[in-house]
């Protein structure tokens, strides 16, 4: 019995040999290469031959990198909340559409995955800039004398990235919400329950996985947004992308480069992580029932 | 709580939720028709909406010749990624995706893992290995890199395509003599192809408008599409980026109503 998936005349698996190129591959293009970052960033010199953890200290002994830090994991919260806000209504909606209205509502959601992020970016520099829609239509009825800056400002830049990560969001809420059984609905209103309250006590819990898969994904994507943070944020806000690339590139500073992209890495998994902590929790409610 | 006042209730329920949920389409498909909109300005600027209309900055197009290279660089680089991503990807898949062995389930956690780290660092970390193993950058540095970046789009929709394969039809395959070779080629291959074909479509388009890799990995001989997009904007808002743009847009249109067309994008990406 219990070589059943295994025995070699098995033809339902396959050799797990197969993945050896994707593995090799891994192993010297992906694996090595982070290696190599780990331990340049363990270097205090930019010729890297003094072993240390100066560069480390550097950053985290330095206000304005703390800053540029935690702007960032800020922009990413706001960001995930204001997708959590708008997507799960969407979700909703689509779990009770007919199958030609759920298409349409998947191609839209899709169309801001798979534009070109530069288009998507450049989208709203039009809608947002001082000539831009919203700054004609409040002059043109009259209500503002100069045009409103938005651009280069937090609201407009979250605005942008909660449309471009809307997709991350909305995916796999669908997908949470269309494994709910729709009865546990129904018996909670035949208990009494009004729809808000079913809302809150029975739909939210258990489409749970969902939120946090989308959370994770649209947390990650928008804190990782160079082009769009660029662009839309402009030079008055620095994130830990754009201060990892200027350290990089502009500065050639690698080794304190490879301890931002370190220092960004482990922020990026810790919130990773603590998702996923989150949702074994959360997977471990909705058993419950 | 009466009847009533349930209905009412429900009724508030239900058109709170609808609006925010049209409100919040409305909001995903504006900045594109926008850009669309705006592409067919007479004028020199970004001006909402255009004082008139043509179509010059269609034609100034066929004389960016920088964008037009940075564009072939673009595709070339996209297609050899895909093309490497659906040999090294559907293979992998195959042998994880059916294996019950600590080895895949690792192999697994780490094909998928390029999907969570920040780009940005794998980038600077591919052009510091890439320097000092003496590979110049070239237009295969930012193949091998943008190939690790988008298998794991091939991998994640082949596994999903191979976990609803019924493995009773491969052992009937098997009962009824046909080698294995035979049976992959005549069963597996033909059933899971749309979930390839979705992944690979994804993994083409993330590869053609990758940036984190792409910023590290090119130089003015290799330039690519979205990075010379990139820079075009931070110096002005030219009006050709956005006939550009409304070409990728509507391209981007065309394509997703293909691939909804002969794999169902829409449905396997709901699962």
């Amino acid at each position: 019995m219990k070589s059943a998936t295994t025995a070699p005349g098995d033809v339902t698996s396959f050799s797990l040999g197969l993945a050896l190129p994707l593995g090799a591959a891994f192993a010297i293009f992906f694996v090595l290469p982070l290696a190599q970052l780990l331990y340049l960033s363990l270097h205090n010199d930019t010729a890297a031959t003094v072993w240390g953890l100066g560069q480390y200290i550097k950053f985290l002994t330095d206000p304005f990198s703390l800053s540029v830090l935690g702007s960032t994991l800020l922009l990413g919260a706001e960001v995930t909340l204001a997708c959590l806000v708008l997507g799960y209504p969407i979700a909703w909606l689509y779990q009770r559409s007919g199958s030609r209205v759920q298409t349409l509502i998947i191609m839209i959601v899709l169309l801001p995955l798979l534009t070109s992020v530069v288009v998507r970016t450049f989208a709203w520099i039009v809608i947002l800039g001082r000539q831009g829609i919203i700054n004609s239509v409040l002059q043109s009825l009259g209500l503002i004398g100069t045009p409103l800056r938005m651009i280069y400002t937090q609201g407009g830049l979250i605005a942008a990235l909660a449309q471009v990560q809307m997709p991350l969001m909305v995916l796999p809420l669908i997908t949470a919400i269309g494994r709910i059984d729709p009865n546990l609905s129904d018996a909670s209103a035949s208990l009494g329950a009004g729809s808000w309250r079913t809302f809150v006590k029975v739909l939210l819990p258990l489409s749970m996985p969902g939120i946090i898969a989308g959370c994770t994904l649209t947390y990650a994507a928008a804190i990782t947004a160079f082009i769009t943070q660029s662009l839309v944020g402009g030079g008055q806000m620095l994130f830990m992308p754009m201060y990892l690339y200027q350290q990089a590139s502009t500065l050639q500073n690698w080794p304190f480069a490879a301890a931002i992209s370190i220092i960004f890495l482990f922020a990026v998994l810790a919130i990773v992580a603590l998702f996923s902590t989150l949702g074994r929790r959360a997977r471990g409610y909705g058993d419950i029932r | 709580m009466s009847r009533r006042q349930h209905n009412l209730e429900a009724l508030s329920f239900q058109i709170v939720m609808t609006v925010i949920a049209i409100l919040a389409l409305i909001l995903i498909v504006s900045p594109s028709l926008v850009v669309v909109i705006v592409s067919f300005t007479s004028g020199f600027s970004l001006k909402f909406p255009p004082p008139g209309y043509s179509t010059r900055w269609y034609l100034e197009l066929w004389n960016a010749w920088q964008l037009q290279f940075a564009a072939r660089n673009s595709v070339v680089v996209a297609l050899w990624s895909t093309g490497l991503s659906i040999v090294l990807g559907v293979a992998a898949s195959l042998a994880i995706s059916r294996s019950k062995r600590l080895t895949a389930k690792l192999l697994d956690s780490l094909f998928m893992s390029p999907l969570v780290l920040p780009a940005l660092a794998f980038g600077l970390a591919a052009l510091m290995f890439f320097s000092l193993i003496g590979l110049p950058v070239s237009l295969l540095t930012l193949v091998i890199g943008h190939t690790i970046v988008c298998v794991p789009y091939v991998v994640r929709n082949t596994v999903a395509a191979l976990a609803q394969l019924e493995p009773t039809l491969l052992e009937s395959s098997a009962i009824l003599g046909a080698s294995r070779l035979y049976t992959f080629r005549r069963i597996v291959l033909p059933l899971i192809r749309p979930g390839i074909i979705s992944g690979a479509f994804i993994a083409f388009m993330s590869s053609f408008d990758n940036v984190p890799v792409s910023l590290f990995l090119r130089d003015a001989a290799t330039d690519m599409l979205p990075i010379r997009m990139w820079q075009d904007l931070e110096g002005k808002l030219d009006v050709t980026i956005a006939a550009l743009s409304s070409v990728l847009i509507i391209a981007t249109i065309a394509l997703m109503a293909i691939m909804e067309r002969t794999t169902g994008l829409s449905k396997r990406l709901t699962g």
